[in-house]
């Protein structure tokens, strides 16, 4: 099972290396990361496999809801069906 | 591999546009509950929904969480009451209403439908003694929600049911004046009910229906509108094609969600209803996508076309992206609860004719209007009886959800808040057709209702 990682916010030193770390510690593997900066702006997307995820995924989701708030961030973690089903047939 | 672009479409459809599941509501038959003793059958009643729906809102919580997506309400709907109240007497009815309520205190959910009677060709004592007492128990609860279906279109309407709903709405009215009237916003009256309706104040579990059901409201009309407005001025084909689109994509979620939902519960899943629903929240009005649809303002001439194109596109996406559709399907156009509606009530350009039209084209009716408080009975039955024509005529559903604030008068503003909204008192027509009300009796269903 996989799921989205989105980051949203203003472009600082060390966005991956913390998100990434807070997978690492909940034993979520990183997939694919496509990441860009416009203009200040910082954007992330992370496909996560959460196969050998070490806790229920909604405790997963507040971890990285509250690292966002921590670094002013936007951080939303999705299961990947509502994106398949959504653009899919 | 995902698509970046699909990935941020949807990640800004549910936080810049509005998008949401706008309810999960299980469907529970109380058939089983059925007891000679009054105290007995709200004690079956209680234990049942709270039995059956225990794990209702954690489930509907951890699905949010799964997959990032607002759901709004949790909501239970059961079989229509007077169909299991049997010879209670009229105190019992309100005793049922507040076991319905003590149990929707227990399970955390945010309505619980069902206090209903289906009265279409005639009406059994039970259904005449719930009918009785719809306002007190609207008044003594605050979760319970009521609907009386008086007309169909295989068996006419009864326009004795009506006369006698037009008492039933201006005393829920009194009852509840010192909070804006709000027990006539849990009351609705219908034609040609739907069985599997999730979607408040009308909601009740049909006696076709499983024991226990999972039934879905998807909403988006900012999504629509945000659609839209970022296709520029193409024609009304494009259009049509690219809200058929976007309503396949919102579709999508609420299957996905009832899905899950049926799976965790372990209750079969019933229906998808495909009604776009508002809520008054900014960017989230069916009266903006008509207006982005290129109206001055909703209500303008042109207004009635635009909802039936709008609707009709809204069908054809949906009911491709889920596997069993119900409920009202349509667009909902409740004043209350819309903010363009609001807007174009107060700046004259939305009168309750014109609203009267829309439902011709759309689901589900005259819905959370209000008028002043002096509004005589018989004019709100003339109301009622007209819009339920317009549904017994078109073989669809149609509905009355009127509020009669009591004390208040046209131009004044009545405040619910939440979900129910703020709604201007708008002024109508208070010609008498008392004569013809009074006439009683039973207005023949439509030829074209002899199909067979």
């Amino acid at each position: 099972m996989k799921a989205v990682v989105t980051v949203t916010g203003k472009d600082s030193v060390g966005i991956i290396a913390a998100v990434s770390n807070e997978c690492a510690l909940c034993s979520v593997n990183i997939v694919d990361i496509t990441q860009t900066v416009l203009s200040d702006y910082f954007v992330m997307i992370m496909l996560v496999n959460i196969d050998e995820l070490k806790m229920p995924f909604d405790e997963f989701v507040d971890k990285l809801a509250a690292l966002g708030q921590d670094k002013s961030l936007d951080i939303h973690v999705m299961h990947e069906d509502i994106f398949n089903t959504m653009h899919t047939i | 591999m995902l698509n970046t672009s699909d990935i941020l479409e949807t990640i800004n459809m549910i936080s810049q546009e509005n998008l949401d599941v706008r309810t999960i509501t299980m469907g529970i038959s109380l058939f089983d509950c059925v007891s000679e003793d009054e105290n007995r059958l709200c004690d079956k009643i209680y234990d049942k929904i709270t039995k059956k729906a225990e794990r209702l809102v954690p489930v509907g919580c951890e699905i949010e969480k799964r997959y990032g997506i607002p759901i709004v309400n949790k909501r239970v709907s059961v079989t229509p009451i007077s169909l299991v109240g049997g010879d209670i007497s009229p105190e019992g009815y309100i005793k049922v209403a507040k076991a319905l309520q003590r149990a929707a205190d227990t399970l955390g959910i945010n309505f619980i439908g069902g206090f209903s009677a289906l009265v279409q060709k005639g009406m059994t004592k039970s259904a005449e003694r719930l009918i009785s007492v719809i306002p007190e128990a609207l008044a003594e609860t605050q979760m319970v929600c009521s609907s009386v279906n008086v007309a169909s279109t295989k068996a006419g309407i009864n326009m004795d049911a009506i006369a006698r709903m037009g008492e039933v709405i201006k005393r829920a009215a009194y009852l509840t004046r010192d909070n804006n009237s709000i027990g006539c916003a849990k009351l609705v009256v219908f034609a040609n009910v739907p069985d599997d309706n999730p979607f408040m104040a009308g909601a009740f579990h049909g006696i076709g229906e499983d024991e226990t059901a999972i039934n879905v409201g998807v909403s988006g009309p900012g999504v629509v509108a945000s659609a839209i407005k970022r296709a520029g001025d193409c024609s009304l084909s494009e259009l049509a094609d690219l809200i058929k689109k976007t309503a396949f994509k919102i579709t999508r979620v609420g299957q996905l969600v009832a899905m899950e939902a049926s799976k965790k519960l372990d209750t079969p899943f019933g229906i998808i209803d495909l009604s776009l629903a508002p809520t008054p929240a900014i960017g989230d009005s069916v009266a903006h996508i008509l207006e982005e649809m290129g109206l001055e303002t909703c209500g303008a001439h042109g207004t009635t076309a635009c909802l039936a194109m709008l609707n009709d596109a809204v069908k054809k996406g949906g009911v491709m992206a889920s596997s069993r559709v119900g409920g009202l399907s349509g667009a909902f156009i409740p004043v209350s609860e819309d903010a363009g509606m609001i807007a174009a009530v107060e700046n004259g350009s939305l009168t309750l004719e014109k609203l009267e039209a829309m439902t011709a084209v759309c689901s589900v009716g005259l819905d959370m209007i209000a008028v002043p408080g002096d509004t005589p009975e018989a004019v709100i039955c003339g109301i009622i009886a007209d819009e339920i024509s317009i549904g017994v005529a078109n073989t669809k559903t149609t509905a009355v959800r009127l509020i009669p604030a009591y004390g208040k008068s046209a131009g004044d503003k009545i405040d619910f808040g939440g979900l129910l909204g703020s709604a201007p008192i708008m002024s109508i027509n208070t010609r008498s057709p008392e004569r013809f009300i009074s006439r009683g009796g039973h207005i023949p269903a439509p030829i074209h209702s002899l199909k067979n």
